[in-house]
């Protein structure tokens, strides 16, 4: 599994009621279904994506993020979840709230656009590729890519309350220097939301 | 014809007849004392009983959806696509059972079957069956053949409502439903062209206010119009224009009331070939039983409340260009059963197609399909 998955999975309740937009294959649902007792859905607009989720038992929904979660009532689940999706929807700022309108907390993954190899591509005039954001920049699904200090700037005006974050390396790791400097060594940043 | 039947096909097949002698009290009001279903099944059934599929037809669909009945036939039955060895609802995994609905025109007590009470046909006098009376004898049906608990029951259009009906009105006996292309219940515009078919073969000299069989004659005209609006809606408008587009039968106008335009051509064939194969006075009752299926009216409109007896696992499946019973008819399903904290996956499947989809090789569908029924053939193992 995704290590930023297992990491997320330790900020999740057993037998939490759990929504996770853009859930790709549905391993996370699964792995906190067969170790949490986690019960819930994954919406997913790839097609082979939901195959995959339909052939390993989870409970998809073929749904498109950008229309909104309007299917879904007010706190209805435990936890809503997002692991590198937000920068590749329409409008992040509208999910987030989305998000913590229907689930009594959030959990957020994304790639730092602030990370130091990242500045110096920039300060070298081209724009970041890397590991974790492979593409060119006319042909990529991430249209809002975000630093640690920008995230963290929006959830302050959305009044969405940071109860954890993580930051991370490519490897998942997480030592003193990424502690000491999240937005210049972080890649890839995790935080646990809830609405103020 | 076939040149030989294909290796995926269940083959040749044989229609079943039951009789039932105990009296199916119906939401009409009314009571059939006794009434015959006929059936087909393909693969085997397991010693644990436990690998039944039950197939629920749609307006003008039968108890045919697979193989052939003849090595000369034509077309294999109606689901041939999606039922057989290796297809998603794989005959070498399951038992397939599907039969002629209460009030069809294929074996089945119906309109077009003798009332032993007057030794006449029912005509119209066959009482409104709707989709709960439906379950109802598909319950006995399965009773009789030995199924406690169905591993699943599938349906397309009118076929999905009573998968959706099954896990409400016998929860226990029903382990999945797929609910393909369907609603929870008809709209106002989908009742109106019923109403207009409806019209149309009510109002054709040759009803004979549903007594036509004893005057030698069928409403033809009225039944093939209501089947050519029909075919308007199974199609969507892109399916129709890449289809027949403005096409002309001959190089140009000919400034007549004859056929000019192909989609006139086509829907003219559909209208005609089905006036000789599919019974008027059924074709009434199916719209009807359409018209009034709305499981949630019994619990103050909320489909949520409705569903949460159902212990079954659900899958949902729409068509992006279905127009007659659109992706969000289906999402309204899928909302009432998240409210309800069920099992349900859903799956929107882009597809030219309109209705009709349902019946067509798509392979994301299919794949969608496959996938689902191969947990549930673990399941039953």
């Amino acid at each position: 599994m995704r290590p930023d998955l297992e990491l997320i999975s330790d900020w999740i309740e057993p037998d939490s009621r759990m929504l996770d937009l853009g859930c790709g294959d549905g391993t996370l649902l699964r792995h906190l279904a067969e170790t949490r007792g986690v019960t819930g859905y994954g919406l997913e607009i790839d097609p082979a994506n939901v195959e995959r989720c339909v052939a390993s038992g989870v409970n998809v929904l073929q749904y498109d993020l950008n229309r909104g979660l309007g299917d879904f009532r007010d706190a209805s689940f435990d936890v809503v979840v997002m692991t590198q999706t937000l920068q590749a929807v329409d409008q992040p700022n509208l999910q987030l709230e989305e998000m913590l309108r229907v689930g009594r907390e959030g959990i957020v993954t994304f790639p730092n656009f602030g990370h130091y190899r990242c500045r110096l591509q920039l300060a070298m005039g081209r724009m970041p590729m890397s590991r974790v954001l492979p593409n060119t920049w006319y042909d990529t699904p991430n249209i809002h890519l975000c630093t640690v200090t920008d995230f963290e700037e929006l959830c302050a005006k959305l009044g969405i309350t940071i109860l954890q974050r993580a930051v991370v390396d490519h490897a998942h790791r997480s030592g003193l220097g990424l502690r000491l400097l999240p937005g210049l060594l972080g890649e890839i940043c995790l935080y646990r939301l809830e609405r103020r | 014809m076939p040149e030989a039947i294909p290796a995926d096909s269940v083959g040749l097949v044989t229609p079943r007849k039951i009789h039932f002698d105990r009296p199916l009290e119906l939401d009409c009001g009314r009571t059939l004392p006794s009434y015959d279903l006929v059936y087909e099944t393909y693969g085997e059934l397991n010693a644990a009983r436990s690998n039944a599929v039950l197939i629920c037809h749609a307006l003008s669909g039968d108890h045919h959806a697979a193989g052939y009945h003849a090595a000369d036939d034509r077309k294999p039955g109606w689901w041939d696509a999606y039922i057989g060895p290796g297809k998603p609802i794989d005959t070498d995994r399951f038992h397939v059972v599907s039969l002629n609905n209460l009030g069809g025109c294929k074996g089945s007590t119906g309109p077009n079957t003798i009332d032993p009470q007057t030794g006449r046909p029912y005509g119209p006098d066959f009482p409104f069956v709707t989709v709960r009376d439906w379950v109802a004898s598909q319950a006995r049906l399965a009773d009789t053949l030995g199924i406690e608990r169905w591993a699943a029951v599938i349906g397309g259009s009118l076929g999905g409502m009573q998968a959706l009906q099954w896990a409400i009105d016998q929860p226990e006996r029903i382990r999945h439903a797929l609910v393909i292309a369907a609603a929870p219940r008809l709209s106002a515009q989908n009742i109106a062209f019923n109403e207009v078919a409806r019209q149309a073969i009510l109002s054709d000299p040759d009803f004979h206010g549903g007594h036509y069989y004893a005057e030698g004659v069928v409403p033809r005209r009225g039944l093939m119009l209501a089947r050519m609006l029909g075919h308007i809606t199974y199609l969507s408008e892109d399916a129709m224009r890449a289809k027949f587009g403005r096409e002309l039968r001959e190089g140009g106008l000919s400034f007549n009331f004859d056929v000019e335009f192909q989609i006139e051509s086509y829907l003219r064939y559909q209208g005609r070939s089905f006036v000789d194969k599919f019974d008027a006075n059924t074709y009434l009752l199916m719209t009807k039983a359409l018209d009034y299926f709305d499981p949630a009216a019994r619990h103050g409109d909320d489909l949520a409340r409705t569903l949460e007896v159902a212990l079954a696992r659900f899958l949902v499946i729409s068509f992006t260009t279905d127009w007659r019973f659109s992706p969000a008819r289906s999402r309204e399903i899928v909302r009432a059963l998240i409210d309800a904290g069920k099992a349900v996956s859903y799956a929107e499947i882009e597809a030219e197609h309109g209705h009709d989809a349902f019946l067509a090789p798509i392979p994301h569908y299919r794949a969608v399909f496959t996938n689902y029924m191969n947990r549930v053939a673990e399941e039953v193992a």
